[in-house]
């Protein structure tokens, strides 16, 4: 036989191998995507960190001054705006507001670059609930609570996790555990249950939202002081699955291990919600394709006006009874000097020790990544069906929610899943290191790397990965920081100047971030012996 | 002591061969049976079928038994190529033919293409048989032992088929285990000769062969819902992929049913109870009737019902599916069916998301018919929702009716009630009435107004199969195993109806 025909028929038996193998074949060549690589502008913050600014070219006035429009500098914006103060400029570094609740959009869908849902809100967190029933997401009240559109709140199916190749409903492992897991979980969840009815012996709830109507007794300030993952030893509770399971929470609520963040948080998580509504569950979220995105646009058009893009505000001082601010116009290439009865600093503390002096020590920010994949069909796998927040418990990352999930067509067409990661596994400053030198094309390998494996079925289905990083993502609840001397002093008002931003609260939710906006302006309408009506009342 | 193991060793191979003989008669007639299965399967009409089938099948073999005469040496190293070419061809045909099905234009195509192919290779098996056998055996003996083997793998063939691989393997799981059993002969062919060591080509294609035949045979289930067409008990005469559903329409005798992602939607035999009971009680009761509204129901059955009362002047249908209406129109067999629905010039067809739609609707209708699949899924789900029905209201003209289908009342009474209760959350008043469609069973209906619904008001369209005024008023009875009980209110966010009925009907079909 002449090896001409035995190889053919080799190439033959391959052939067919090949062909059984299916996919199998395709997985070996490499794809690439468009996308895109974004992230604070980290050029202009760059700039305010070396400090070299032009002097001054000009000098003008305003009423209140607000540097920084994340959610605090947006909510004190608009307090004063209720208050009919109009007499006010709001500073944002970057040209869009919105801090790190911003959001992308692109032909499929709009989606969220960071934050991207907010609980019901707590009774206690009336300011939030003003700003709901304003924008008509609350939309009338029945015994008390508030009745909410029903087209906002998170859609079911909202949550699942992929666990032993099965996606189950729900985060917290419910399959396949052995009954010494099952009870460990149940006495967990009892002992949450306990926490979130407990009053301090001063009356107030243990565990409050916003973080500071909680109670100071002692006893529960003292689990700031040890970490959640001792207080979990320590009470006993050790199951992998739970603890697995926990470890999820704390990442994806602070950006840190258990074994950095704070008992006190790590308890608040669960035990610090107690939603109020009338028409859904307590404990169910609102959200929309942009994420909170959706929520910082809204109140930017209503303080539209005022605001101010591409500021790079470089110092902020006291000057006689009011305060000085010098900002460089990135546009104009120039420094201009604002004059103001007061000013509220809504920019995170490591910013605004910088412009005011003072330390911002104890203050430890966790770098974020997002990624917005937009891809061809919804994905789909074993078990339950597609959720809005799909998470993988084998996964390094904090899994994905669906843009388009809470649209009411039934249509399985290409769709937008943003990707979250936080790299909590190393010290923030490695992490941020390694996030800004890691180029695109290997961000968004690591991203499809991850997805596929959440999701076999996507494959051939990605059209493009768009990556976004935060530096500063979330202020890390480390033990004793919550109620410890540093935050406390930061948050200390020092009039005419005002500080608003979620880290002086220590936890990066939204609620805590509204609150200090509001709760800056008020204290300077107070200072500039201005009437209004309290929202935080 | 040389001469006697080399003759133990011929004896051995002539033994191989024999069997062999009996192995490739039967994965012959089994690939046979699979073609012929599959074709009358999936195009319906078994015997012209599996005539033509086995006609080109035998024609092939023909051809392949006249081609042996141009092979002039090497006829076992030949036998052992064929064998891995049948175990490949013939051992993937089932898969392939299922796959390829919905994907290609024509289906015959392929399937007489793989009939031909596997019939002509097994055409050539036996005459290489019996040359390479022709100097170990007498030429009496020759014939006699290798057709015995050959008709008795046969019978092996015809016994095993029926009997034991369809119902227990399957048909792709069938053709991947007899691949491998042409596989292994060539290979057990392969390490008996002596002249293997001049094989190596055929040995490492053996193992390939292998190797892909148990890969297949390993993930044909995932090959089978694939190929979900293996799932209809009926031939199949229509199917196709939307970016919505996937439609499969079959067809056994007289009856056509069409499925819509693997749920019957209707019956050709019983349909017109299924939609006269949706139509005609809300149809008789709204107080005035020239607007109607249809949700759903691209299948044109309804409009049909509607299109019995002269006095209607406009029928609004909003499907999500093109594909659907634009099926039920132009197809001569569909649209009989439907009476021709599609070409009333009172029929104006939506192609849109119902729930999209309806909040962007400010239109309000007499009568609105609300005939979506049942909840299955949550994008379904939340077509049954309180937000939805809030939306539904608004286009319900005072003193309209709707009439919405709500799953059976008697496999799961908590769905069914479900709907009711949502329904009324959302301001209508309900009354809930049923009635035996045999293909689904007991089905239930919800009728819905801003008030009541009381007594007809108007007389039931002459003609109609089903209902009559004594049989709608006992529909609307309901039974102790059916009766109402207390449930929650389906909504966004908590979609308690796609829970229930997932928990009813999973006990029911398992």
């Amino acid at each position: 036989m002449s090896p001409h025909v035995s190889r053919r028929v080799l190439l033959g038996g391959a052939a067919a191998t090949a062909a059984a193998a299916g996919a199998g074949a395709l997985a070996l060549r490499r794809e690439s995507w468009p996308g895109t690589l974004g992230g604070a502008d980290a050029a202009r913050g760059h700039k305010l960190r070396d400090g070299r600014f032009p002097p001054p070219a000009e000098t003008r006035e305003t009423g209140i001054a607000i540097v920084g429009g994340g959610v605090a500098g947006l909510a004190a914006a608009w307090a004063l705006a209720e208050a009919g103060h109009e007499n006010v400029t709001l500073f944002e570094l970057e040209d869009q507001p919105g801090g790190n609740a911003r959001s992308g959009r692109n032909a499929v869908s709009a989606f969220p670059l960071g934050a991207h849902y907010l609980p019901i809100p707590n009774a206690e967190a009336t300011s939030v609930r003003h700003l709901l029933e304003r924008l008509g997401i609350i939309t009338g009240w029945s015994g008390g609570k508030p009745i909410f559109d029903p087209y906002q709140v998170v859609a079911d199916l909202d949550e699942r996790l992929l666990r032993l190749g099965r996606w189950q409903e729900g985060l917290e492992p419910s399959f396949a555990l052995s009954p010494g897991e099952r009870r460990e979980s149940e006495a967990f969840f009892a002992a949450m249950a306990n926490y979130r009815a407990m009053r301090g012996r001063d009356g107030r709830p243990a565990f409050a939202l916003p973080a500071t109507f909680s109670s100071r007794d002692a006893e529960l300030l003292a689990l700031d002081r040890i970490s959640f993952a001792t207080w979990l030893d320590r009470k006993g509770f050790r199951s992998p699955a739970l603890r697995a399971h926990l470890r999820y929470c704390c990442r994806d609520d602070y950006g840190c291990e258990p074994e950095h963040t704070s008992a006190w948080a790590g308890i608040h998580y669960f035990a610090g919600r107690r939603g109020e509504a009338a028409n859904v569950d307590g404990d169910a979220v609102l959200t929309w394709p942009s994420g909170n995105g959706h929520l910082t646009q809204a109140m930017a058009r209503r303080v539209a006006s005022r605001i101010s893009g591409g500021q790079v505000v470089h110092a902020v001082r006291t000057e006689g009874a009011g305060a000085v601010i010098d900002s460089y116009d990135v546009a104009a290439g120039r420094t201009i000097r604002w004059q103001a009865q007061a000013a509220i600093v809504a920019a995170p503390r490591f910013v605004a020790a910088r412009l005011v002096g003072g330390s911002a020590e104890g203050f430890s920010y966790a770098p974020w990544v997002v990624a917005n994949v937009t891809v061809d069909r919804l994905p789909r796998g074993p078990g339950t069906a597609l959720a809005w927040d799909n998470v993988s418990s084998t996964s390094p990352s904090l899994g994905y929610v669906v843009a388009t999930h809470q649209s009411q067509g039934a249509v399985d067409g290409p769709t937008v899943l943003t990707w979250y990661d936080a790299l909590s596994s190393m010290p923030p400053a490695a992490a941020r290191r390694l996030m800004l030198s890691r180029p695109l094309g290997e961000w968004q390998r690591l991203v499809a790397d991850d997805l596929l494996a959440m999701n076999p079925d996507l494959k051939g289905a990605i059209r493009r990965i768009d990556v976004w990083r935060w530096g500063h993502g979330m202020i890390r609840p480390v033990p004793g920081f919550l109620w410890g001397a540093a935050r406390e002093a930061a948050a200390e008002a020092r009039p005419p100047l005002f500080f608003a931003h979620s880290d002086l609260s220590g936890l990066s939710l939204f609620e805590e971030a509204h609150y200090r906006g509001t709760l800056a302006a008020e204290q300077a309408m107070a200072h500039l012996g201005r009437p209004f009506t309290s929202l935080l009342a | 002591m040389a001469d006697a193991a080399e003759g133990a060793g011929r004896s051995r191979i002539g033994l191989a061969l024999l069997a062999s003989a009996f192995v490739v008669a039967t994965c012959g007639l089994i690939y046979e049976f699979l073609a012929g299965t599959l074709a009358s399967y999936l195009l319906g009409d078994s015997v012209t079928q599996f005539s033509t089938v086995i006609g080109s099948y035998l024609f092939a073999m023909g051809v392949g038994s006249w081609c042996s005469r141009y092979v002039k040496s090497g006829e076992l190293r030949l036998f052992v190529r064929v064998e891995l070419l049948i175990a490949a061809i013939g051992g993937s045909s089932a898969a392939v033919l299922f796959l390829l099905f919905d994907r290609v234009e024509d289906f015959r195509l392929p399937l007489y293409g793989l009939v031909l192919a596997i019939g002509g290779l097994v055409g050539l098996e036996i005459p290489l048989l019996m040359r390479i056998l022709k100097d170990r055996l007498e030429f009496g003996d020759l014939v006699a032992k290798v057709l015995t083997f050959d008709y008795v793998g046969a019978l092996a063939a015809s016994l095993l088929f029926p009997l034991l691989l369809v119902p227990h393997l399957g048909l792709i799981r069938t053709g991947f285990l007899f691949g491998l059993a042409n596989a292994g002969v060539a290979i057990a062919l392969i390490l008996l000769l002596p002249e293997r060591r001049r094989l190596t080509a055929e040995l490492v294609a053996g193992l390939l062969v292998t190797g892909a035949l148990l890969a297949g045979f390993v993930s044909s289930e995932r090959l089978q819902r694939a190929a979900e067409v293996a799932a209809y008990g009926e031939p199949i005469i229509y199917a196709a992929s939307t970016p919505y559903q996937r439609l499969v329409l079959t067809k056994r005798n007289d009856e056509i049913r069409l499925y819509l992602s693997g749920n019957l939607q209707f019956s050709s035999r019983d349909e017109y109870r299924y939609h006269e009971a949706l139509v005609h009680p809300a149809l008789t009761r709204a107080a005035t009737l020239r607007d109607v509204l249809v949700l759903g129901g691209g299948d044109g059955l309804a409009v049909r019902e509607i299109l019995k009362y002269p006095g209607i002047a406009s029928i609004t249908l909003v499907d999500l599916d093109p594909a659907m209406t634009n099926l039920f129109r132009t197809s001569a067999m569909l649209a009989a069916l439907n009476g021709n629905a599609f070409r009333s010039p009172k029929v104006h067809v939506v192609t849109a998301d119902a729930f999209g739609w309806l909040r962007a609707n400010r239109r309000r209708f007499d009568a609105v018919l609300v005939d979506f699949p049942d909840p299955t899924n949550f994008s379904v789900g939340k077509l049954y929702t309180l937000s939805f029905y809030r939306e539904l209201a608004r286009a319900v003209a005072p003193g309209g009716m709707a009439a919405v289908q709500a799953t059976s009342p008697l496999v799961a009474p908590n769905a069914y009630w479900t709907v009711a209760t949502t329904l009324e959350a959302a301001g209508f008043a309900t009354r809930g009435y049923h009635a035996y469609v045999p293909s689904f069973g007991e089905w239930g209906f919800v009728l819905a107004g801003h008030t009541a619904p009381g007594a007809p008001v108007r007389a039931l369209p002459p003609r109609l199969r089903f209902l009559n005024a004594r049989a709608e008023q006992l529909a609307f009875f309901f039974p102790p195993d059916m009766a109402r009980r207390p449930t929650p209110v389906n909504r966004l966010d908590n979609q308690a109806l796609v829970r229930a009925f997932d928990a009813e009907w999973s006990r029911v079909e398992g």
